[in-house]
């Protein structure tokens, strides 16, 4: 297993109040997201477990793309990944910022 | 141990245990009382058929009445793997048969298991480890699938699996993992008269199921009494 | 108050309970915002021993539990992911399901309510999983003797196979939909043994004559039958909770001359078709194809078809 992790500082915390959310399922070519509002509110960090190893640094592109887009700001974020492919990872993540954001 | 061999060293007195197609039914005297046996012999797979006459001879003990304990012995394959067998719906015959066990256990006839030879996946389940307490003798086999097998499911190579058996005994067939696991109790010693051995075994038995009390305590199973005893613990209703 | 955290996409009346993750299931099933989930995935109480064979872990290890109401009954809760490995029992899966099963005993709500989708031991954890499924089994026994009904609802991909079937038939009351399958050996196990003749894997139509949910219903190996909706699985198990039937002797008995009497009647029957039309079925070909309202109105005309021996 690869772990990765991954820091970052957003300019704004992401809106809403809910403290955790879950999204998505840990099977092939899928990934399962935990978020939970546990950072200070400019800062974000993601920590990645996968069993496929070496794409570091697709990882490290989709993590910085969903930071930019969604500021998500005080998010603690922890995937478990299945083997997704980025698009699908793209997806989780904003997925689950929704779901914070409520 | 053979069972004929068992079953002389549980009743040197005599006793009316028979085996047909496989399948043990009988009793002989035990400590003033009775000691009723049934059990699968011969490694042989069971099916709709068999476990429902097991079970009727467990329903037989429990609608005696009395306080006989039921000596499960086990020598079995898996279940049976038919079309047959799944389409007349073999889950709900296995599970009864674990359920006639069950209930005889919590009606004044504590259930013992005893693995000699081998067993697998349901007939395991329905069977040795529906006992209260179950205990092995040397050379017993209960495995849930055997490690040629899980290579080829889980597509890793056999040499692997064998290295990673060693670290761990929470996946490999064997009698000493399910031991760890706390699934067997106790070995006994076949040198030794059985029935004594089952009998301290009745005498210990425990009230409730301890077997991942013993899984952790063994090294089998680290976490399972924790996550088990948290979830008691945590469980309301706000 | 409870954190509703799964995706609102995901649930709704006529969400399919085949197609809806554990957790969709779980917030379709109970009152809205009932549920309180214990060991939850922050908790991140995984697999101790998945790491081992390079194969990634779930926040839950694919089982939910905890807490909520029914239409206002209290009721306690266990969910399989069925995409997780398989929905199959390792340590930790299997150890929640045992806690809750216990946790009722003393809390003594008005049912337990087991969501099946397991594909049974997972063979990575074989030994820690095979002795769960035991353990609940017992626990599922001796919580009957006490008085609290539980019941199995099955229509996930998974379906209730290997050890998950055997604690499907220790449950008080079993609700099925059409793509829930109960079995003990899978259709590929069965080949691989004694050949696709005796059973070929890959057809589809031979697998649910054999192991689907309306043969299982036709054959009184499932109580209730239901649409493939949240809205339908929360009907029927509402439905069911007053029908349990008592652990005892009698109910045991009554299930021994069930089942023997299963076998003189269809003990050499090769299909589900030949069952079917035993029980007097006037068209078993066209079973398969019915609607869920055909499907009853089927049912309601072969008069007798439930019991309460199990």
């Amino acid at each position: 297993m690869e772990k990765l992790s991954f820091r970052h500082t957003t300019q704004r915390a992401l809106a809403g109040a809910k403290a955790q959310a879950i999204t998505g399922v840990v099977a092939s070519g899928n990934l399962e997201v935990l978020l939970e509002r546990a950072l200070a509110p400019t800062e974000c960090t993601v920590e990645i477990e996968t069993p496929i190893r070496g794409y570091g640094e697709v990882w490290a592109a989709v993590v910085a793309d969903f930071v930019a887009r969604s500021q998500p700001g005080g998010l603690r974020i922890t995937i478990n990944d299945g083997g997704a492919r980025p698009d699908t990872v793209s997806l989780r993540l904003l997925q689950g910022a929704r779901l914070m954001e409520v | 141990m053979t069972l004929a061999e068992i079953i002389a060293s549980l009743f040197p007195e005599g006793h009316s245990v028979t085996v047909a197609e496989g399948l043990v039914n009988g009793e002989g005297p035990f400590r003033g009382g009775r000691l009723a046996v049934i059990g699968i012999d011969g490694d042989t797979a069971l099916g709709v058929d068999g476990a429902c006459r097991l079970a009727g001879y467990v329903l037989d003990v429990v609608r005696r009445g009395g306080a006989a304990p039921i000596l499960v012995a086990i020598d079995s394959d898996s279940q049976r793997m038919s079309r047959r067998d799944e389409l007349l719906g073999l889950n709900e015959y296995l599970a009864h048969l674990a359920k006639t066990l069950l209930l005889a256990d919590a009606h004044g006839h504590p259930t013992v298991g005893l693995i000699y030879g081998h067993s697998a996946a349901g007939a395991f389940i329905a069977t040795a480890l529906a006992t209260r307490v179950l205990v092995g003798l040397p050379g017993a086999n209960p495995s849930v699938m055997d490690l040629p097998s899980v290579a080829r499911v889980t597509k890793l190579p056999l040499d692997r699996l064998e290295a990673m058996a060693k670290d761990t005994p929470v996946f490999a067939p064997g009698l000493d993992n399910m031991v760890r696991t706390g699934a067997v109790q106790a070995v006994l010693d076949p040198d030794q008269p059985l029935a004594e051995q089952i009998a301290a075994v009745i005498d210990a038995l425990p009230a409730d199921d301890t077997r991942d009390r013993a899984g952790r305590e063994r090294g089998g199973r680290p976490v399972a009494e924790a996550i088990a005893a948290q979830v008691v613990r945590e469980a309301a209703f706000g | 108050m409870s954190e509703r955290i799964i995706d609102p996409a995901a649930k709704g009346w006529a969400t399919s309970w085949y197609e809806a993750s554990a957790r969709a299931r779980i917030d379709g099933l109970l009152d809205a915002g009932s549920f309180r989930e214990v060991i939850g995935p922050e908790q991140r109480q995984m697999s101790p021993h998945l790491p081992l064979f390079d194969l990634p872990r779930a926040f839950d290890d694919g089982m939910i539990v905890g807490s909520g109401r029914l239409d206002g009954k209290p009721v306690l809760v266990a969910a399989q992911e069925g995409r997780f490995m398989g929905g199959a029992f390792g340590e930790v899966h299997g150890a929640k399901l045992v806690g809750l099963l216990r946790a009722a005993l003393a809390l003594k709500p008005d049912a337990v309510l087991i969501l099946f989708d397991t594909g049974g031991v997972r063979l990575q954890e074989a030994n820690a999983g095979e002795t769960a499924i035991a353990e609940v089994m017992r626990a599922i026994t001796k919580l009957r003797a006490a008085g609290v009904p539980v019941i199995g609802l099955i229509g996930g991909r998974a379906g209730a196979y290997g050890g998950g079937g055997l604690i499907a038939g220790t449950c008080s009351r079993l609700v099925v939909s059409e793509g829930g399958r109960i079995s003990v050996s899978g259709p590929e196990v069965i080949e691989t043994n004694k050949g696709a003749e005796e059973f070929d894997s890959r057809d589809r139509a031979l697998v649910w004559r054999t192991m689907g949910g309306k043969h299982r219903r036709l054959i009184g190996g499932a109580d209730a039958y239901a649409d493939d909706t949240v809205a339908a699985f929360r009907q029927a198990a509402l439905d069911q909770i007053g029908r349990a039937p008592a652990f005892d002797l009698a109910t045991l008995e009554a299930e021994q001359a069930r089942l023997e009497q299963r076998l003189t009647r269809f003990g050499d029957c090769r299909d589900g078709t030949e069952i079917w039309a035993r029980l007097g079925v006037n068209d078993p070909e066209a079973v398969p194809a019915l609607t869920t309202a055909a499907f009853d109105t089927l049912l309601a005309s072969l008069g007798e078809t439930t019991h309460d021996a199990r």
